[in-house]
């Protein structure tokens, strides 16, 4: 599998304050797929500055390892949100996430600026994707047609509290209230080949609770899910991780089906059963879940 | 001093006398004179013998101090179960600074940082010689500047215990902080409102001590009750006072368990290689700290423990409420409580027979004939430094000032058949794997796995632990391939400049010396 793949397949999203040098220092330890190295809402209007700054010296000067790097920047109506981008994007992270997105026009809006800065900056013209925030009523009903607005966008998420006040209604910890939100997202982002990442769980001393919730999240189709606490992301990669015995049927029905495949037969069985395309499709998700655990899967 | 050297066995050079202990001899192996070859004599105690119909409750600290014969010269005790909130080792300085004595021998079983005012003692001269487990704030600089007449002795509580028993600490006179107290000297710390816990230290001291003097600020009818920690027949004297020491300070909250992301990381590896270990099953015996991420390994011991219906013997060392609760729910059998780290304990010590409160010596003297740590199956320890070899420093900082404690550290390792450091990669930017540390409290032979957060290094003397942890997924990695890991984000210290001069020796719980200290 390439690396590049390995970087953009995501169980965990950690979410670390762009102000504070230690966890950002410390944020490749904690076994997270992705950092989202944050300029909005953990930072207050006076340290903006120095969080850029501090963001941006340590994409140019820290290692990350094999983490993929996401800078959340402010939103579009904010005053901050140009010079984020501005200083950002030359720093080179794999990823921009953009808040308060509503309508397509706010991907544009921001994919224009980032290509513009890619080319001054010489860096190969769409390397910097953008995951979309949908925190409104009205994003969630254009979930489709930001979607499909560019194709530097690579995945979708919800900002869950914002979206729960903009409905009126109260979070709870189940998260059923945003099933459908959080459907639409999904079924958006798989139809235009995006991830789709489920939103934040709030309390870091419920383990529990955030259990439940990301074994929803799986359930429903999310890609991953964002973490706000280092804790959280070990609870959020095991539940991402396949039962060993899931594992060995996977890896039984992939090598059965490229076997059958070579010798150019059509339908084939495995343990008696018959395998058809969405279960093969089925146990590649499966393989690739596993190696991201890091269990052993032998190269099909 | 230095021309009277020797290098130990460890390399490092120390003294072969010291002033008020005489001839010492250098370390030469933990277990060297634990293979059953050994002769150790205990010193008889000479105790001048009361009257019988003596009144032991005196008018005044100062009329109590006349009528014990301190003279200058001699050596006085205390213990530091009142935590940061003694009032007790400046009371009595201060009483012994008016009555002008000097040159006396401080030997607490640790200072601490309500500890201060030792240092002026120091500089006074009312103090020249000391002898202790830990030091903190003024006194550490006090030392390391060199203000001693003669070296300070740092001990491992159990190897106070061993010296105090042997005689090479011979103390004359003992005052001891007690929470609740009677009139013919029946003392504890589990009531009253400066309750701490464990009188473990004090136990030790009360039965050598040739004169013991009891400070209370709460005198109970005789007998006291619900549990006498101190016997009566070991205190010569009973001194009422207005305060023993700050409650808030004393009868602290439960300790809590940290929620740095870094230390509970630290923590979860931790917890992950003694569950790999194979020490974590029915009958274990368990010692944590109360600091740091430590409390964070006992939370997911805790919980491992009850999802796998394993019952544990003992826990022992400094006890928090923590353990109390895990005592309480069945995972152990017993607590062996030599020091209480919060109140959350009292309750439990006062009132649950299992919860014993344990001497130091019982705890952790080497040449007695059994002591707990020496069935100990897992411990948790912290650092503020190791080395390449697995040396232990938790003494002196980065600045080389003296500002830790020995502890149980060096008695525990020993002991335990997983002697586990938990410890951040870097502290401020320095690196805490170093070529060498400064100061050697614990030896690397003792020391089995060193947990940080960007590796896990384990002693290679421990080939069976290598192959069991070989397979359990964690960051295992050679120790200098970890150090290099740490020193590519960190670079690499200078060394610090020390000046010749020995300001004090770090005695092995054996009584053999380990290490010396130099002049800052």
């Amino acid at each position: 599998m390439s690396k590049a793949f390995q970087k953009h397949s995501m169980r965990s999203l950690l979410y670390i304050p762009g102000n504070n040098p230690s966890m950002l220092q410390n944020c490749a330890i904690y076994g997270a797929d992705a950092v989202i190295m944050d300029l909005e809402d953990s930072i207050s209007i006076s340290e903006k500055d120095s969080a850029r700054n501090l963001v941006k010296h340590a994409l140019r000067d820290l290692d990350f390892g094999d983490m993929s790097i996401i800078v959340r920047v402010n939103a579009r109506d904010t005053p901050y949100f140009e010079q984020d981008i501005e200083e950002i994007i030359p720093a080179s992270p794999d990823a921009i996430r953009l808040p308060k997105v509503d309508s397509a026009s706010d991907v544009l809006a921001a994919d224009e600026l980032i290509s513009r800065l890619e080319e001054i900056n010489g860096l190969p013209k769409g390397k910097i994707g953008i995951q979309a925030m949908l925190e409104t009523a009205r994003a969630i009903i254009n979930v489709n047609s930001i979607a499909a607005s560019s194709p530097r966008l690579v995945g979708l998420t919800l900002g869950g509290q914002d979206l729960a006040a903009d409905l009126g209604i109260r979070a709870t910890k189940e998260g059923y209230e945003l099933i459908y939100a959080k459907s639409a997202v999904i079924i958006a982002a798989k139809a235009f080949g995006l991830q789709a990442f489920d939103t934040v769980f709030t309390d870091v001393n419920d383990p529990e609770g955030l259990r439940t919730q990301t074994e929803l999240s799986f359930a429903l189709g999310f890609s991953g899910k964002a973490a706000i606490h280092p804790s959280q992301v070990s609870i959020i990669n095991s539940v991402y991780t396949p039962d060993p015995k899931e594992l060995a049927k996977a890896i039984k029905i992939v090598t059965a089906a490229r076997e059958a495949e070579q010798k150019g037969q059509g339908v084939i069985a495995v343990d008696g059963r018959m395998v058809d395309a969405p279960v093969v499709s089925q146990a590649l998700r499966i393989l690739e879940l596993a190696r991201l655990a890091g269990m052993e899967v032998s190269e099909l | 001093m230095s021309t009277n050297c020797v290098r130990n066995s460890l390399g490092r050079l120390v003294p072969r006398e010291i002033r008020g202990l005489g001839a010492v001899e250098p370390f030469s192996g933990p277990y060297a004179r634990l293979d059953g070859s050994f002769i150790w004599t205990a010193s008889p105690v000479s105790r001048r013998v009361p009257t019988i119909s003596a009144n032991k409750v005196v008018s005044s600290l100062r009329a109590a101090i006349e009528r014990s014969g301190l003279q200058n010269g001699m050596t006085i005790s205390f213990h530091h179960h009142l935590r940061n909130g003694d009032a007790i080792v400046s009371l009595v300085l201060s009483e012994l600074e008016k009555m002008g004595y000097r040159d006396l021998t401080l030997a607490p079983s640790s200072l601490g940082d309500s500890h201060d005012c030792v240092a002026d003692a120091i500089k006074k001269g009312l103090v020249t010689r000391l002898n202790t487990s830990g030091v903190r704030g003024e006194v550490g600089k006090a030392i390391s500047n060199g203000y001693l007449e003669s070296p300070a002795i740092i001990r491992s509580h159990g190897g106070r215990a061993r010296a105090i028993e042997e005689g090479s600490l011979k103390i004359d006179v003992a005052f001891l902080g007690a929470p609740a107290c009677d009139r013919l000297g029946n003392m504890t710390g589990v009531i009253g409102n400066t309750a701490c816990g464990s009188l473990g230290y004090a136990m030790v001291d009360a039965r050598y001590a040739s004169h013991v003097i009891a400070i209370t600020d709460n005198l109970v009818d005789y007998p006291l009750s619900p549990r006498i920690s101190i016997p009566q027949y070991l205190v010569d004297q009973v001194v009422v006072v207005d305060s023993i020491g700050d409650p808030s300070k004393i009868a602290t909250g439960a300790t809590r368990i940290t929620r740095d992301p870094l230390q509970l990381y630290i923590a979860e590896l931790a917890f992950k290689v003694i569950k790999a270990s194979g020490y974590l099953k029915n009958d274990c015996s368990f010692q944590t700290g109360g600091g740091g991420p430590s409390l964070a390994v006992a939370r997911y011991v805790r919980d491992y423990m009850k999802s796998n219906s394993i019952k544990g013997s003992y826990c022992i060392g400094g006890i928090t409420g923590y353990m109390a609760d895990m005592l309480k729910e069945g995972l152990f059998r017993t607590l062996f409580d030599v020091q209480s780290f919060d109140a959350a304990v009292i309750d439990s010590i006062a009132h649950n027979p299992n919860h014993v409160e344990a001497d130091a010596s019982w705890y952790a003297n080497p040449f007695n004939k059994g002591c707990l740590v020496n069935d100990l199956d897992v411990v948790v320890l912290a650092a503020l430094d190791v080395d390449i070899d697995f040396n232990v420093d938790v003494l002196t900082g980065h600045d080389g000032i003296l500002r830790g404690a020995s502890g149980g550290h060096s008695d525990t390792a020993a002991g335990a058949k997983l002697a586990l450091i938990t410890i951040p990669s870097m502290r401020n930017g320095v690196p805490s794997i170093r070529e060498r540390v400064q100061t050697i409290v614990t030896p690397g032979e003792t020391i089995d796995v060193i947990v940080t957060e960007r590796g896990i290094a384990v002693n290679p003397r421990r080939e069976d632990l290598i192959a069991r942890l070989k397979d359990s997924g964690l960051p295992i990695k050679n120790i200098h391939q970890l150090k290099k890991d740490i020193e590519a984000i960190t670079g690499i210290p200078e060394e610090i400049s020390f000046q010749n001069e020995i300001v004090g020796i770090v005695e092995y719980r054996d009584g053999t010396i380990i290490d010396s200290i130099r002049k800052v």
